[in-house]
């Protein structure tokens, strides 16, 4: 092909083009480790590099095997990691939310200079390492950390409450690290909102909050499920905040599936993990997307 | 509640709505500034004014969204002022019209009175009937970002209507209609304002609409009232000169009092470059100084001179003219450099002009047409 040829050809096709790019990333970056994991999940463990059997035998032969699933489903162990994990994540969900909407409604009800402040400080905790906040919460929570201190020399308690290595320690870790992904989608929805719509619910009959439940939370839907799939998504599969800040008894699935991995070093299991974790993962999602794509049709 | 229009009781007392002294700050900026105002029971009030006079703050404030910084409201004798949106006897139609946007047009409409708690059947016939009245039975399943921009501000309109409130508060309502719809829309709205018998304070910064429109117009300025009355009397018998510049067009001659007699009062003004007439009965003295002014339609144009002793004449040239079907408007060029425009009836249909660029005129009024402004 000539120069000129490839200009037509991109000139022709830029639209195509520009979409290509994000279902290009999604192919190499989600879909073949994804297909890979899959494979591994249906192999058998071995004592080998890499630690599973291969998708063919010599003789060419597809091996594939259901014993990693079947195992997940005898053992209860991985039942109640699982529910426990997604007892969690929703329960820090519907935290985040509760704290999380107002402060979102206060910053778009704020004045321009005040929001860009207080937009500005929900970041900023962005600029240190994650993990180096996790550690400082640790520095917090212990027996004989800030909080316990100063509640002693208040007077309030004199022996050290147990904060730390409990569940407790595990929702404020998630509940800090994940509030900024709520607040964030939800103030962009909120920031939209046309203010006189709700004066106009009020100005015909409607209380403050009678207004809020039929005006302000169906508008700003969008936004409260985005922010609950940002805060959701990761927090189930959460590794760090559990490990260091929950007990040895906090077994999630994070967890679970870096034993596996890593100590175990049982591949075909641990893929299997993860396979059913997307699964869990995809089904609400697929429910809220279905929800949103009926919000938006009704708004159109 | 009370979104419910009391029995008609009595007549078109002056007293309906009153407001005493009512300002609103915003920090250090004075939107509203004092202003005193009574509307009669059934009157179609407007507001007129410039963009950021303090109009919508003005309406918002009587809807009960900002709370005055001084100052009472009175609703059909009962003080307001304190009462929050939802428990006022008025209802409002947003500037931005404030649809809800996941509402259909039937449910935006009946949602003052689902919020009233009435039974679903009266709901039901009540929507109908403003479905009915603004045209919209067609539409009724559909979202706001369906309908266009007129058909928006009707479903406006019919909720804000639908409670029977004692006042209905307009804000632009007309602002995003084409004229032609607009005229349309605003003898619409007189006929629906004169069979439900509500009281409405339009908003608008429109001067025709205002003087179509209105019983009563009030011209506001910088959070200020400058002038209350009929669209005749503001028209006819502007206060100031801001009031005379912003309802129509307008002639000023600088001029300085000579003598008073009568009230007939002569000027010397320079610009018209001889002595002026015209009646007055504001206090006035010799040597002050006052602003004659002259509606474009008042004064004639001829090409003889007029004969007619108590007229005032004056003679110039045609400087431009503008044709527009029903009415040609001329500007002249007195020999002082004055520009004057006048407007004069194209009652003879000809392809000829009457008067074309640079011919020598003469403009003449009679005196009663001349209004003196004092500041
Ligand atoms: N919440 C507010 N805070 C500060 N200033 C305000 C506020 N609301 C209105 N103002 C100011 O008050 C003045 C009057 O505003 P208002 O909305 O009443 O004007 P308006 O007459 O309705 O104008 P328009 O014809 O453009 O709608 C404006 O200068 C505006 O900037
Ligand atoms: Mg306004």
């Amino acid at each position: 092909m000539t120069e000129s040829a490839v200009k037509q050809f991109v000139n022709r096709n830029w639209q195509r083009l520009i979409v290509a790019v994000p279902y290009l990333w999604l192919l190499v970056f989600f879909l073949a480790p994804f297909a890979i994991i899959l494979k591994i999940s249906v192999a058998d463990p071995v004592i080998a590099q890499p630690p599973f059997t291969p998708a063919f035998d010599e003789t060419g032969r597809l091996q594939a095997t259901w014993d990693n699933f079947t195992f997940l489903l005898t053992d209860k162990l991985y039942a109640i990691t699982y529910l426990k994990s997604v007892t969690m994540a929703a329960s820090a969900t519907v935290l985040c939310l509760l704290i999380g909407f107002p402060m979102a409604y206060g910053i778009a009800r704020a004045s321009a200079g005040v929001r860009n402040l207080l937009l500005l400080l929900i970041i900023l905790p962005f600029w240190i390492s994650f993990l180096l906040r996790v550690y400082a919460w640790m520095g917090l929570m212990n027996n004989y950390g800030v909080i316990n201190n100063f509640l002693i020399w208040l007077g309030v308690i004199d022996q050290p409450m147990q904060l730390m290595y409990r569940d407790f320690a595990i929702y404020v870790g998630l509940v800090y690290s994940y509030l900024p992904f709520m607040i964030l989608p939800l103030y962009a929805t909120l920031e939209r909102m046309d203010l006189d719509l709700v004066d106009a619910a009020m100005d015909l009959g409607a209380s403050p909050s009678v207004a809020f439940f039929d005006v302000t939370w169906p508008l700003a839907r969008p936004g409260v499920v985005a922010g609950c799939l940002l805060v959701f998504i990761p927090a189930i599969g959460e590794y760090v905040i559990p490990y260091l800040l929950g007990g040895p008894e906090a077994l999630l699935i994070g967890r679970v599936l870096f034993d596996e991995f890593f100590v175990n070093r049982d591949w075909p299991l641990a893929s299997a993990v993860a396979i059913v974790l997307l699964l869990l993962l995809v089904v609400p999602i697929v429910l809220l997307q279905r929800s949103q794509a009926r919000d938006t049709e009704l708004a159109s | 509640m009370n979104g419910q229009a009391a029995s008609n009781g009595d007549s078109a007392s002056p007293d309906f709505i009153r407001i005493e002294n009512l300002s609103k700050h915003f920090d250090d900026f004075v939107a509203v500034d004092s202003v005193s105002l009574s509307i009669a029971r059934g009157e179609l009030f407007s507001i007129l004014g410039g963009s950021g006079c303090g109009k919508t703050t003005l309406l918002r404030m009587l809807a009960g969204f900002e709370v005055p910084t001084t100052g009472r409201i009175f609703i059909d004798g009962i003080d307001v002022t304190d009462l929050p949106p939802y428990e006022r006897p008025v209802n409002m139609m947003f500037q931005s019209y404030a649809i809800f946007p996941h509402m259909t047009v039937e449910s935006n409409i009946g949602y003052g009175l689902r919020k009233d708690r009435l039974p679903k059947s009266e709901i039901g016939s009540r929507v109908d009937q403003m479905l009915e009245l603004v045209k919209l039975n067609d539409f009724r399943h559909r979202k706001p970002d369906q309908l266009s921009g007129g058909q928006r501000q009707r479903v406006a309109l019919a909720r804000a209507l639908i409670k029977r409130p004692k006042v209905l508060l307009l804000d632009e309502p007309l602002a995003a209609l084409d004229r032609k719809l607009r005229e349309h829309t605003q003898f619409e709205l007189m006929a629906i304002q004169d069979r439900l018998k509500i009281t409405f304070i339009v908003v608008t910064h429109d001067q025709e609409e205002a003087m179509t429109l209105s019983t009563r117009i009030a011209v506001m300025e910088q959070g200020r009232f400058e002038q209350v009355g009929t669209p005749k009397q503001v028209y006819e018998y502007p206060c100031n000169r801001f009031v005379a510049d912003f309802i129509g067009t307008i002639n000023t001659f600088e001029s300085r009092v000579v003598g008073c007699t009568d009230g007939v009062i002569e000027v010397e003004s320079a610009e018209a470059g001889s002595h002026l007439h015209a009646l007055t009965d504001k206090p006035i003295a010799s040597g002050d100084s006052v602003s004659i002014a002259l509606r474009p339609e008042k004064i004639f144009i001829s090409q003889e001179r007029p004969d007619a002793a108590e007229d005032t004449c004056l003679h110039g040239i045609v400087e431009d003219l503008g044709y527009f079907g029903n009415l040609s408007l001329y500007r002249i060029r007195l020999s002082t450099g004055k520009i004057v425009q006048v407007s004069a009836q194209n009652r003879r249909r000809s392809a000829e002009r009457f008067l074309e660029w640079n011919d020598e005129v003469w403009i003449s009024w009679q005196r009663q047409s001349a209004v003196v402004l004092t500041e």
